[in-house]
């Protein structure tokens, strides 16, 4: 996704390089690059591309990745704020 | 076990077209459970998918000429992408369903491939734990699925990269369309009755083709000239695709009209046309929660200043 950024030096990603074991499965399972191995180890080289999915933390058996996953999705985002304000019931969505 | 034809028909190519004018779009979905594609034996390759009913189809129609366990999720007719991301296409829908279908029983191997979207619902190695399979994340289109399982389950870089270009913009246009008459078709209705009443009939048809444009404008326009459109943010670039349409609507139709009502109705629009593009983030694969609710906190208040300010315009002429 070289071709599409979305804004900058907003997504919660964090990885504690520290307590990485280096199995690699962050790289396996995130859609747009954001980690590479170096000396073994993993660390973020594109934290802008994170679009805060949560495979990389999900998949982490040592849980050295946080972020505040979620759905980059505005309607979603309005009707869970809606919903919280106690102005809609109907949760679905797509 | 049911065996499944790897050949689509007539009635699922109709289907998969009718989802995407969003006819019956919460209700495609088939049984989950294990399929059979060819005459799999104990060794063959288990891929796991949702049931929604075009993703099923994909992946079956991709993998003809081949022995293959298809285990199918119950996510309630969404895709993969979107479910797992609400979590049922999960770690526990996955571990149920292993131990529901005596899929162990079924194999000689204790493999599955998953695909890569799947991945925000799935802890591999809780399923590991739990059940004993080893889950491999194998590519990220249904596409590549055969070429991954041709090239000894290797995925390569550019398999698991997510791309959004003009072919793959296109397919969700007609959707995003549909899904505004919701509210547009009331709210033309509405705007054509109250012009026509206090205007007469073409003020209130010209109200209504600058409404209608401005929603193509938000959903058509912004999703087709997405790449072009200049500013990483959608408010941004549907406020940009609302001047222009506003721009052209003011060229056709704004001879007669004063200038407070021609300001405010470029106002008005751009805001419509905006508030469309914002809500396509959810249908892009590069946006983040976080951008999004910056991007609203943001764009709320300028788009209910500028209608507020619309109306006074309007009102005060």
């Amino acid at each position: 996704m070289r071709k599409f950024r979305y804004l900058k030096e907003v997504a919660t990603l964090e990885l504690d390089e520290e307590r990485c074991i280096g199995c690699r499965r962050c790289l396996e399972v995130c859609p747009h690059g954001v980690f590479a191995m170096r000396d073994g180890r993993a660390r973020i080289i594109d934290r802008d591309a994170c679009i805060e999915c949560g495979a990389c933390a999900r998949n982490c058996p040592v849980s050295t990745v946080r972020v505040d996953a979620g759905v980059g999705c505005a309607n979603a985002l309005i009707i869970e704020w809606l919903h919280e304000k106690g102005l809609f019931r109907n949760r679905s969505c797509c | 076990m049911p065996q499944v034809s790897s050949q689509l028909r007539f009635a699922d190519h109709l289907g998969r077209w009718k989802v995407r004018w969003g006819i019956g779009r919460n209700s495609c979905m088939v049984p989950p459970g294990l399929y059979a594609i060819g005459s799999p034996g104990p060794e063959a390759p288990v891929v796991v998918t949702a049931n929604y009913k075009v993703t099923y189809d994909l992946v079956r129609s991709s993998l003809g000429g081949r022995d293959i366990w298809l285990l199918v999720l119950e996510t309630f007719g969404i895709n993969v992408w979107c479910a797992a991301g609400k979590g049922s296409f999960g770690t526990g829908e996955l571990v149920r369903r292993v131990r529901q279908t005596g899929l162990e029983k079924v194999l000689g191997h204790r493999t599955l491939l998953l695909p890569i979207l799947g991945a925000p619902g799935v802890a591999a190695h809780e399923v590991a734990k739990e059940t004993g399979f080893e889950v491999r994340y194998a590519a990220l289109r249904v596409a590549d699925l055969p070429e991954y399982l041709d090239n000894g389950m290797n995925t390569t870089p550019a398999m698991r990269e997510l791309t959004f270009t003009l072919a793959e913009r296109l397919a969700l246009v007609p959707v995003e369309w549909v899904l505004s008459f919701k509210f547009a078709l009331p709210a033309t209705a509405l705007l054509l009755t109250v012009g026509w009443w206090l205007n007469g009939f073409s003020a209130g048809l010209t109200g209504s083709i600058a409404f209608l444009g401005a929603i193509a404008a938000g959903t058509v326009a912004v999703t087709v000239l997405l790449p072009w459109l200049p500013g990483a943010s959608f408010a941004c670039k549907g406020m940009i695709a609302g001047l222009l349409w506003s721009g052209c609507w003011v060229l056709w139709a704004g001879e007669n009209l004063s200038l407070p009502t021609l300001i405010g109705s470029v106002l008005a629009l751009t805001t419509v046309s905006s508030f469309y593009a914002l809500n396509f983030t959810g249908s892009t694969p590069f946006t983040s929660p976080s951008g999004v609710r910056k991007e609203m906190r943001t764009a709320f208040p300028a788009m209910a200043s500028a209608l507020i300010i619309a109306v006074v315009l309007w009102i005060g002429v």
